[in-house]
């Protein structure tokens, strides 16, 4: 791929990922907020691969959009009634949080931009990781990968204990 | 001109930079607890290119491996902090955040 046409896909992929999170903070429809989260989790899947990390952009796509997007609409879906057509949400704290974003936004960009480059290192990370990443998973991090199994059981186990149907209270009431 | 035609880190940094920014925004300024939800979801993949970033321009596999950390650690939050907002909307019939202010019922 010619260096030209490297350069336009990626500011493709970085207007759609930056634009549609704008989407979703300044919608102040739910409904469209959550579809609009799907192209960020796109679009930061294809930052992923620019990134050289194509196994992360396949487990964005299958954990992020498969998995709690379905999760989030779903939390929508359940906490309004289906007949109301107005999924709003108000907003408050609204001078401070613009102040937080601008001052975030500024303070980080900044930084970056008048500071000096950065020195990348000479070995840089190239082609497909997938194999790099079962290795270092069975060496170097296995006990981050086990404790991530145990979280996960734990955090099935809590879920379905917190949002279980309750038949005893139902009973008294 | 140059700078901006030759991706480098400073490109990832800043898409990073608009996320966390925006994620930060929705948790601030949003009632609805979903929508916070979403801005946290944001501020953890604001994290990710970050680290994916500075673990390809570094050569090294840490930054990668914690990414996948960490996706795997939102969806575990997601999914509680879902079970969580179900059941406050079962006590209180909302999810408003600013309207859920009692200990006890």
């Amino acid at each position: 791929m010619s260096n030209q046409a490297y350069t336009i896909i990626f500011y493709l992929f970085a207007a759609i990922t930056v634009f549609s999170a704008a989407f979703v903070v300044f919608s102040r429809n739910v409904i469209y907020s959550a579809f609009s989260l799907l192209f960020t989790f796109f679009g930061a899947a294809a930052i992923y691969v620019f990134l050289s990390a194509d196994f992360i952009a396949v487990t964005q796509v299958v954990v992020y959009v498969g998995g709690i997007l379905v999760l989030l609409l779903f939390g929508v879906m359940f906490t309004n009634s289906i007949m109301q057509t107005d999924l709003k949400t108000d907003v408050l704290n609204m001078v401070p949080g613009t102040i937080l974003l601008v001052a975030t936004l500024t303070g980080i960009l900044y930084t970056f931009y008048s500071t000096h480059s950065w020195m990348p290192s000479t070995k840089q990370l190239q082609g497909s990781i997938v194999e790099r990443i079962g290795f270092e998973t069975m060496s170097g991090f296995v006990l981050p990968f086990e404790m991530a199994s145990i979280v996960l059981l734990v955090a099935l186990l809590g879920a379905a204990f917190l949002a279980r149907f309750e038949k005893q209270g139902n009973k008294e009431q | 001109m140059e700078q901006l035609t030759h991706i480098g880190l400073n490109h990832y940094l800043t898409i990073s930079a608009f996320l966390l920014g925006f994620g930060l925004f929705a948790v601030m300024t949003r009632k609805n607890a979903i929508v916070i939800l979403m801005g946290v979801e944001l501020i953890l993949n604001a994290a990710n290119i970050n680290f994916l970033a500075f673990s390809k321009y570094n050569g090294d596999m840490a930054g990668v491996m914690f990414s996948l950390f960490v996706i795997v650690l939102a969806a575990a939050e997601a999914a509680i902090a879902l079970a969580i907002v179900i059941n406050i909307f079962k006590l209180f019939r909302s999810v408003d955040v600013s309207s859920i202010d009692t200990l006890k019922e």
